[in-house]
């Protein structure tokens, strides 16, 4: 059998046993995000205030971007703190010794991504529905596929920079955070695309998250989701992911041909 | 008597890095229901090879077949069926003993976890840390644990790096004894890297003495010392660290 969903569990089992016997573990989850969510709110409400620079009310994208941002990065989190958990813990060779496939210590950690993003996702939609009358649910049935491909990507991103720290070692693990704002100024997730300069605009748009923020805003305005983008978004996962499982794959390959993986694991 | 079915063959097994040959040709066996040490001084390339048995790390070249299949072929199979336990990694320490132990036996997929967990804390006589903090044991009980989640799954094959290393002498010898116990019971197969000659001759019927990533010495540890003329294991060991003894003898 190729792929083992009992095997899947087993690992996430391991995370949720983490999480629930550490409740400190939740601030992590819960702490950056309400305090994005407080400074881009509050932010918010003085645009809106200042009548002078005339903001429309669609102003609140700035509250939508960032909770939609924080899916992104929460389902890369997912990812790449779940590894590092096991590097931290000396943990990883037990793993890498244990009848596991690659393939599947991976589905674990993206599975570990989508329990992040879940209380993430509860905790912001109810804090900014209550504090800032923005309401996720007002993007309608398109949220379906933004929250899709922004985990999507998040998944991606977190398998490359799992690969990286596996291949540069701990020394590397800032990139398990930094990794996802190396393309957040190019992701349009506060301001759109033709605000770059041309050159810079196509690499925007071979972002899969870069026509969920478009759309994003798009809907606040009242026009339609724009469906079509958000097709294209799906396609630029399918092709980032290939890149991010040929990358992760590749540099498995290498740390186990040069003994980095030992290594790492045991630092 | 027939000699027992190799439930482990390495075959000329070298790892190079960069300039620096870790392995050179390396062939050994060990049967069914043998336990067998693996020694030498440090950088003599133990380290290495049991991360290539252990898949961890792939050979340049050679092979290593375990239970008649190619490692690298059925990695999944034959892992289902093997252990390890080393003093150099730990259990997760932020989990309860208890939950690093169901983890463990789920991915192993033991039957009745639960009943087999609490067979082997008695076993090791850690029944009272089942629901303590993996974090705040001792070293030995630590490596009580680490040995307990390495018999999860009844391996057929159990390789333990140092198992010994940072115990007292009286832990050391209950696990030593324990190991012994454990084969005799149960036909057990052990590979085991040491730095500790009591422990080899106590627990291994054979060593294999590794020296610059070749076999410096092979046999039972009687043999070796007989014919290297040595009074023990450890004046052996002192003498090819030091450079006094190589693959002909005393120099």
């Amino acid at each position: 059998m190729p792929f083992s969903i009992h095997t899947v569990s087993a690992l996430v089992l391991r995370y949720v046993f983490l999480y629930t016997r550490h409740p400190v573990r939740f601030v992590e989850l819960i702490f950056w995000p309400l305090v994005d969510l407080l400074v881009w709110g509050f932010l918010t409400i003085y645009l809106q205030k200042t009548a002078a620079a005339g903001f429309p009310a669609s102003i609140t994208f700035l509250i939508g971007g960032m909770i939609l941002w924080d899916v992104l990065f929460r389902s890369q989190q997912g990812v790449a703190i779940s590894f590092l958990e096991d590097v931290w813990t000396r943990n990883l060779l037990n793993v890498f010794v244990a009848p596991v496939r690659s393939v599947e210590y991976v589905a674990a950690t993206c599975l570990v991504g989508v329990l992040r993003v879940g209380v993430t996702l509860v905790i912001l939609t109810v804090v900014a529905s209550l504090a800032y009358g923005f309401h996720l649910a007002d993007l309608g049935l398109a949220l379906i596929p933004f929250l899709g491909n922004l985990m999507l990507f998040g998944w991606f991103l977190g398998m490359v920079s799992t690969a990286l720290i596996m291949r540069w070692g701990q020394a590397a693990e800032s990139l398990a955070w930094a990794v996802p704002f190396f393309i957040q100024p190019l992701a349009a997730v506060f301001y759109p695309v033709s605000v770059l300069p041309w050159w810079l605009q196509p690499v925007a748009k071979a972002l899969p998250c870069t026509p969920v923020f478009e759309g994003m805003r798009a809907v606040l305005s009242g026009q339609a989701a724009p469906w079509g983008q958000l097709q294209s978004a799906l396609l630029l996962n399918l092709v980032w992911g290939a890149l991010a499982a040929w990358f992760f794959a590749a540099n498995l390959r290498h740390v186990r041909k040069t003994g980095l993986l030992v290594k790492v694991a045991t630092q | 008597m027939p000699p027992a079915t190799p439930i482990l063959e390495a075959d000329r097994l070298a790892k190079v890095f960069g300039e620096f040959t870790a392995l050179d040709g390396l062939s050994f066996t060990v049967a069914e229901g043998e336990s067998l040490g693996l020694l030498g001084v440090n950088g003599a390339g133990k380290t290495t090879a049991m991360n290539l048995l252990l898949g961890l790390t792939t050979p340049t070249s050679g092979t290593v077949r375990i239970f008649g299949l190619d490692l690298w072929k059925h990695r999944i199979e034959i892992l289902r069926q093997v252990n390890f336990s080393s003093a150099y990694t730990a259990l997760p320490s932020n989990l309860l003993v208890w939950q690093n132990l169901t983890v463990f036996a789920r991915l192993y997929r033991v039957p009745r976890p639960k009943q087999r967990i609490d067979e082997l804390l008695e076993l090791l006589d850690i029944s009272h840390l089942r629901k303590s903090v993996t974090g705040t044991l001792s070293a030995g009980e630590s490596t009580r644990v680490n040995l307990a989640k390495a018999l999860l799954n009844r391996p057929r094959l159990l390789l333990l790096d140092e198992p010994t290393a940072s115990l007292d002498p009286d832990i050391a010898d209950r696990v030593r004894k324990l190991l012994r116990h454990l084969q005799q019971e149960t036909g057990l197969s052990i590979l085991y890297t040491s730095h500790n000659m009591r422990d080899i001759e106590e627990v291994c019927d054979r060593l294999v003495f590794l020296h610059g990533g070749k076999v410096l010495a092979e046999g039972t540890p009687g043999e070796v010392k007989t014919r290297f003329n040595q009074a023990s294991l450890e004046d052996f060991f002192i003498g090819v660290a030091r450079g006094e003894i190589d693959a002909i003898g005393l120099k």
